[in-house]
């Protein structure tokens, strides 16, 4: 057991004095964040980033992976209290949730939402420590035209996979791969789409996309929405807690089916978004009091919340071995890592094992200090959204205007700030998906080198994506996935004909 | 046509805004396409692909993708519409757009101790109705902090305006 003996490693590097005090100030800070409108796991992280430039690059990701396990907690208090989804995978825990509140039962509610995230996490984090070696030992035979394969999945998946129109999806994600192309060729040094302007010269920074279209764009649809925090006040008692408990050990079916769920749609790019709704819907399909679900039946918490963080957590697994994130916060992530000088892929695990099992060490211990803070802190994060809008909008906007600017001390990226936020808006409303845009444009000139390098190999000629077994069979199921929206149109056709 | 729309709330409906994005969104394709061409699309001989190789089937992407949607909703022009938000919501995002868009031109002048102090007494004054001593404290308090935070502590400088050259920070 090579894994068992690396992770003891990691608990020895993440279990000192400083790092845990690391990860409650991580925990407290992405709960704050995912209770707050307008500031997300993504955006959220991508404001902080600059201010661990100075710290251990150990600690520093320690506490943004544990910004995010808070920031997944956070989203799920106001859902139930207050029927506002603080991030888009809490809109399911919301249909059960809030009910229960309304019902009396908010500490049930809540108590089986944290317990679930928990529950979830957790057995990511165990699919994490086994499989993320196997990969990264697996992809460490890849040459570029395997990674450009799994690249071009990546982005195939989500056409296929998500529920936005394809086109939309499809013009999104080349948007993103355009503004990641401005700038200096980082191979022949021409200069791309810069027409001149020297702002453009190092091109668009996905963090300075991140918080526009996540956080600006999100508080022009929090002020469309008019915001009333009509909530319910919540404090949590130790014999609740034990009593609801007690009573989610008769649904481990529906526990273990939703952390399937949520670590097949995390790894695959599916995202957390989806595989909550996809638990949730399982939960009620399967279960023998389907009228209940929607009036407050904690079964409805549980599924989507299980899934939700087993997907949030699972989308580490192919950021750490492949350098390929699976959702917009596993992206800044690995933001992070690029600007620590850091690059995540399969040679990460040979160079860096202090660092890569230091942090799925952290894994464990942040979601565990995350259940304990979220459990004992909730009637303060409460009263935090009693706070009026009126402060905490144009509160945000300042955090969001300085996060901007620190990235890299420049005026321009905290007006190209407003600018992505209009689009975040206009995106938003018109159903254009925005993560596959912010992966473009993190990964954009990593899928441009790698194809380049494969048409390098090749002389120039495509031949080389179909040159083995390994690299045919991505490319296949790539444009199976990019094809998918059409098979219930085709079946329509043939339907209609005959 | 107008009948549907009206029977919800007056609105606007997603015509124009559908337009106007894939528009925009064709222009940047056709940009990218034609600032690849002008780099090279080819393929230089001992060297590889030229810069433009790669953006050139991004931008084709873009154009293809976004001329779709365009069709589609310029075929749709005489139906129904989906409403894409009612006046009256549009206002509530014009109370924030309109502040917003002066703060961040504030910010270039003015640096962001300034604005942010403006910004937030004048949500607070204006839509929170709070009253003076607490719209004070919360609106030199914030920059105060953010002062204290990033000068002090992390040592991160922030846009600085003219009151704080005159003021030798």
């Amino acid at each position: 057991m090579e894994e068992l003996n690396n992770l003891m490693h990691g608990f020895s590097v993440a279990l000192t004095l400083p790092n845990l005090g690391f990860m409650v100030l991580g925990i407290t800070l992405g709960i704050l964040i995912g209770v707050l409108p307008g500031l997300g796991g993504a955006n959220g992280i991508a404001i902080l980033l600059p201010l661990t430039f100075s710290m251990d690059q150990t600690s520093a990701i320690i506490m943004l992976s544990c910004i995010y396990w808070g920031a997944l907690f956070g989203g799920a208090i106001t859902s139930i209290l207050f029927n506002i989804p603080g991030e888009p995978w809490s809109v399911a825990t919301t249909f059960d949730g809030f009910p229960m509140a309304q019902q009396g039962r908010a500490g049930a509610a809540l108590t089986a939402a944290f317990t679930s995230s928990f529950v979830g996490a957790f057995f990511a984090v165990l699919l994490i420590t086994f499989l993320a070696p196997l990969v990264a030992k697996f992809a460490l035979k890849f040459g570029a035209a395997e990674m450009f394969a799994v690249q071009m999945l990546t982005f195939c998946s989500f056409v296929g996979m998500s529920k936005e129109p394809p086109a939309k999806t499809l013009a999104v994600m080349a948007l993103g791969f355009a503004m990641a192309a401005v700038g200096m060729d980082t191979v022949t040094g021409t200069l791309r789409m810069t027409f001149g302007y020297p702002e453009l010269l190092k091109g668009f920074d996905f963090l300075i996309a991140v918080i526009g279209l996540f956080g600006i764009g999100e508080i022009l649809l929090t002020m469309e929405e008019g915001l009333a925090f009509k909530g319910k006040s919540a404090k949590i008692q130790l014999n609740v807690v034990l009593q609801t408990w007690k009573e989610l050990l008769r649904y481990w079916r529906t526990s273990l089916r939703s952390v399937l769920v949520g670590c097949w749609m995390g790894v695959t790019p599916g995202g957390a978004t989806p595989a909550s709704f996809m638990a949730y819907g399982l939960a009620r399909r399967g279960a023998k009091d389907k009228d209940t679900f929607g009036k407050g039946n904690i079964e409805g918490v549980v599924a989507p919340e299980t899934a939700a963080h087993a997907a949030g957590t699972s989308a580490l697994l192919p950021m750490l071995t492949l350098g390929i994130p699976g959702s917009p916060t596993a992206a800044v992530l690995l933001g992070g890592l690029l600007i620590w000088g850091l690059q995540p892929g399969p040679l990460l695990f040979t160079e860096k094992p202090d660092f890569v099992w230091g942090l799925i060490a952290s894994m464990y211990l942040g979601n565990i200090v995350g259940l304990i803070v979220v459990l004992t802190t909730v009637p303060w994060w409460a009263a935090i959204l009693r706070i009026p809008f009126s402060v905490i909008g144009p509160v945000i906007i300042v955090i969001c205007a300085i996060g901007a600017y620190t990235v890299h001390s420049s005026i321009f990226d905290v007006v190209m700030m407003l600018v992505f936020g209009v689009f975040g808006y206009l995106f938003k409303k018109l159903r254009y998906p925005l993560a596959p845009l912010v992966l473009a444009l993190v990964l954009g000139d990593m899928a441009e080198s790698s194809f380049r390098q494969s048409m390098l190999l090749s002389q120039g000629s495509l031949d080389i994506f179909w040159a083995n077994p390994l690299v045919a069979g991505l490319m296949l199921l790539s444009f199976t996935m990019l094809l998918w929206p059409i098979v219930p149109a085709l079946k329509h056709y043939l339907r209609g004909r005959g | 046509m107008e009948r549907s729309e009206d029977a919800a709330e007056a609105g606007m409906s997603n015509r124009w805004p559908e337009i106007l994005v894939a528009l925009f969104l064709f222009a940047i394709g056709v940009i990218v396409v034609s600032d690849s061409i002008r780099v090279g699309t080819g393929w230089e001989e001992g060297e590889g692909p030229r810069a433009g190789y790669f953006p050139f089937y991004i931008g084709s992407i873009l154009l293809i993708s976004s001329g779709w949607i365009l069709i589609g909703a310029l075929a749709r022009i005489r139906k129904p519409q989906p409403q894409f938000a009612t006046w009256e919501e549009l206002r509530s995002v014009m109370q924030m757009l309109v502040p917003l868009s002066i703060y961040i031109v504030a910010v270039v002048f003015l640096g962001l101790y300034v604005s942010s102090f403006v910004l937030i007494a004048y949500f607070m004054k204006v839509h929170g109705k709070f009253g003076v001593i607490g719209t004070v404290l919360t609106s030199v308090g914030v920059p105060l902090a953010a002062f204290m935070l990033f000068e002090r502590w992390f040592l991160v400088p922030l846009p600085k305006g003219p009151l704080e050259l005159m003021l030798g920070l």
